[in-house]
Formats: structure tokens, C-alpha cells, sequence
């Protein structure tokens, strides 16, 4: 009779904690910053693919899911700064396992992986998404290639700039760390504490050298002394 | 598929045919055939957390008989082929099969003699479900997808030649991400973007706003 009250009383609590199913189709959660989910094939910011067609990323796909036909950009029709382009370039989403090794291998950041995973489909011919699927967005101050190098002479131009002018991979890559960085050290007091500690230590620093405390961990400061 | 489609043509309408297609998707019981990875996945979608029964799918059933969707769910090896065809001819009609998992869908990264290069070479496939493993949510958008397919399906072959006769549609069903599909702002956004073939980079920019970077 008590073991029946108690394990009905069990069921009964339940009632009052809280629900733990998400409700997807409707509301969708955010996936962790890092998910791997669908590719994006990014663009410069005035249009131009990155993508050179190297083949690197459908070397080192496990699965062999990524095919890539190079091409060689000419006078007249440009797709991406330098000598090559990919005239055609191929996901098959039937065999990729999400593992991101094209990602690693990528050498212009040209291939990234954005959050999406939506992507049953009922027959296998949908599953490839061709490079016109693939390719990132235009947007603003963008232009649909073909068209001549924008922003410098030479591809060099392309890449040195693109350490503060990333393109569309702006929105794989910096705006998910930054967001990590922010949502982390707000939340973690120890190191915003350390990180104010610095901070007073490098003004200290600069108005009497002498004077600065000696922070653990700085060894450019343990050799002075 | 099942009896009703002997029934002389003229005698149903479609608003019988929305209601049976209705009855079917909302009790959906789903056959265990968990082979590999993905099983641990499609367990995970039947818990609390994601929680199947929210679709009419309560519990996956042991017997192919009380069965309606056998979802393939790791990889087939070629021993296992002839066991997944018999269950498959053990179920009633009518039944659907999804396909779990880049493994089952075509094989996935077992390119070799072992593996079933995709279960579709044993049993008709109605909606194949990429990922290693699919998430669970990916998992309840196939199944979602597939609601609105068996919610299209015609009721009897004059409805079906009916249907045949107006043309593919814009949108075919079973093609619009869930998330996209239940929310009426999204799913207006996907139709505009399917007129011009932009559906993929509508969901890139939509992700990427999601992001926190601006788009336009």
C-alpha cells in the first residue's frame, strides 16, 4: 500500500519540475557556436569566390563526398582573385559525415561550415548540392562574378587584407568567437578579475616602471627582477 | 495503398482523402531497426527531451506487424539486407521507410564490400536523412517532412492521375525545412525564394543574421 502511494507520488512530483522537452519544429535552439552543419563556399567582399580549386578539401574528405573541377580564370571572366577557380564544385550530402577535415584543409578559409542541419530530402539527387547552393549570399557592396579584382592588383592584396575584411566567412568564423569570448569572460569572474588586474598593471607600468606588481605567469617580468 | 483504394472512384472526396491522410500521420509508429550509431540518436528522439509522442509516434513497436515506419537507422550490411527485407514485407501497408544517416541513405563512408551501398537497393526509400549521426532534431525534421508528404499523398489512381495532371508544384511536399514549415513568416520568406531558385542562400542569410552579422 505505501510502496503504491510512493512510486504514484514519484509520477505526481513530476508535475511540478521542469519540462525538459524542446519544442523543435517550432522553436528551434541554437546549436553549440562550433556545430558542424552544412558548407558554405564563401565570397571576398567585392563578390569574388574564394574558392582557388585546389582540390585540397576533396583530398582529405574521408567519405569522398566533395567533388571539384578547377578552371582557369582569364581576362575576361574572373570568378576568384589569382590563376584558378572552381568551374564546378560539389557536395554530396548522401556520403559526408560532417567530419570538417575540407574545412582544416582549406587554405583560403574558403570552405566553412555553417549551423544548418535541416537536410532531409526524399530522393538521393537532392542530397548534392551543386556550387550554386553552396555559394555564400551577395552581400552589400557585392557583385556577382564575373568581374575584375576589386580590391588590389594582385590576390596578395585579397589575403593580407582579409585578416580585417573577411567576406562572408565573417559570419562562419569572427562573429561566433567574438560572440564565445564575450558570452565566457562576462560569465567567468575569475578571469574578468585577472583581466582588470593587467589592465592596471600595464597603466602602473607606464607611469613608474619600478613600481609594477609582479603578475604570475608574465615572464617578461620575472626576468627583470 | 491500403483497402480503401479499391473502393470504386467517385465514391471519395478529397476531404476524405485529407482526413485518412491525417489519421495515418498522426499515429505514426515507428519499427525498432536500430543498426549502428544512428540508433543511439533515434533513441535520444524518442525521450523526453525531443520526445516522439508530442507526433503521435508514443513508442517504437517490436513487431513489424503493428508497425508503419521502419526507420533504417546505421548501416546494412550485406548479411543484414535479406533480415531488413523480410521485417520490410513483414509490415502492413500502409508503410514508409526513412532512411537514417549518411550509411544507410547511400553508404556513407563504408565504400566497401561489407556495407549496403544504401538501403534503397533492398527496400523503396521515401525520405533519405543525411548526417553521421543525424541529431535528433534532424531526425524529427525528416520525420516532419515525411508528414507532409503522406499529407499529399492522392487517395485512389483517378486522384493520382488528378495530381499528375496539375504539374510539380512550386514547393514539393516533404521539401521545406521544418523549421521553415511552422513558422508562417519563414515559410512565406522560402516560397518568394523558391520562385528564383535561392532557397539555399535564403537559409545561409537567415543564419547568418542569426549570427549577429548583418545581412543587407
Amino acid at each position: 500500500m505505501f510502496g503504491t502511494a510512493k512510486s504514484f507520488g514519484v509520477t505526481f512530483a513530476h508535475m511540478f519540475k521542469k519540462q525538459v522537452t524542446e519544442k523543435y519544429p517550432e522553436v528551434r535552439k541554437p546549436t553549440a557556436p562550433r556545430y558542424h552543419g552544412r558548407h558554405i563556399l564563401n565570397r571576398h567582399p567585392d563578390g569574388l569566390e574564394k574558392c582557388v580549386g585546389c582540390e585540397l578539401c576533396a583530398w582529405a574528405c574521408p567519405a569522398d563526398a566533395i567533388f571539384v573541377e578547377g578552371g582557369n580564370n582569364t581576362e575576361h571572366a574572373r570568378y576568384s582573385p589569382g590563376e584558378r577557380y572552381a568551374k564546378d564544385y560539389q557536395i554530396n550530402y548522401a556520403r559526408c559525415i560532417f567530419c570538417g577535415l575540407c574545412i582544416e584543409a582549406c587554405p583560403t578559409r574558403s570552405l566553412t561550415m555553417s549551423n544548418e542541419y535541416e537536410l532531409a530530402a526524399d530522393n538521393r539527387k537532392d542530397l548534392i548540392f551543386t556550387k550554386e547552393m553552396l555559394l555564400a549570399p551577395l552581400m552589400e557592396g557585392m557583385e556577382q562574378p564575373p568581374h575584375p579584382m576589386r580590391l588590389g592588383d594582385s590576390e596578395k592584396d585579397y589575403y593580407v587584407k582579409a585578416l580585417d575584411d573577411p567576406g562572408t566567412s565573417v559570419g562562419a568564423e569572427r562573429s561566433q568567437r567574438e560572440q564565445w569570448v564575450a558570452d565566457h569572460t562576462a560569465a567567468d569572474s575569475e578571469a574578468a578579475r585577472l583581466a582588470e588586474l593587467r589592465d592596471e598593471a600595464a597603466v602602473t607600468e607606464d607611469e613608474h616602471p619600478s613600481k609594477a606588481p609582479n603578475l604570475a605567469g608574465d615572464p617578461s617580468k620575472e626576468v627583470k627582477k | 495503398m491500403g483497402i480503401e483504394e479499391k473502393l470504386p472512384n467517385g465514391i471519395l472526396l478529397t476531404t476524405v482523402e485529407k482526413l485518412v491522410n491525417w489519421t495515418r500521420k498522426a499515429s505514426f509508429w515507428p519499427a525498432t531497426f536500430g543498426l549502428a550509431c544512428c540508433a543511439i540518436e533515434m533513441m535520444a528522439t524518442g525521450a523526453a527531451r525531443y520526445d516522439t509522442a508530442r507526433f503521435g509516434m508514443e513508442v517504437f513497436r517490436a513487431s513489424p506487424r503493428q508497425a508503419d515506419l521502419m526507420i533504417v537507422a546505421g548501416r546494412v550490411s550485406q548479411k543484414m539486407a535479406p533480415v531488413l527485407r523480410q521485417i520490410y514485407d513483414q509490415m502492413a501497408e500502409p508503410k514508409w521507410v526513412l532512411s537514417m544517416g549518411v550509411c544507410a541513405s547511400s553508404g556513407g563512408m563504408f565504400n566497401n564490400y561489407a556495407i549496403v551501398q544504401g538501403v534503397d537497393h533492398v527496400v523503396p526509400v521515401d525520405i533519405y536523412l543525411p548526417g553521421c549521426p543525424p541529431r535528433p532534431e534532424m531526425l524529427l525534421d525528416a520525420i516532419l517532412k515525411l508528414h507532409d508528404k503522406i499529407m499529399a499523398e492522392p487517395l485512389g489512381d483517378k486522384r493520382r492521375e488528378q495530381l499528375e495532371a496539375a504539374g510539380p508544384q512550386l514547393v514539393p511536399p516533404g521539401s521545406m525545412p521544418s523549421s521553415y514549415r511552422f513558422n508562417k513568416e519563414k515559410a512565406a520568406q522560402w516560397r518568394e525564394a523558391a520562385k528564383t531558385g535561392t532557397t539555399e542562400q535564403l537559409r545561409i542569410r537567415n543564419w547568418m543574421a542569426e549570427q549577429g552579422v548583418k545581412v543587407d
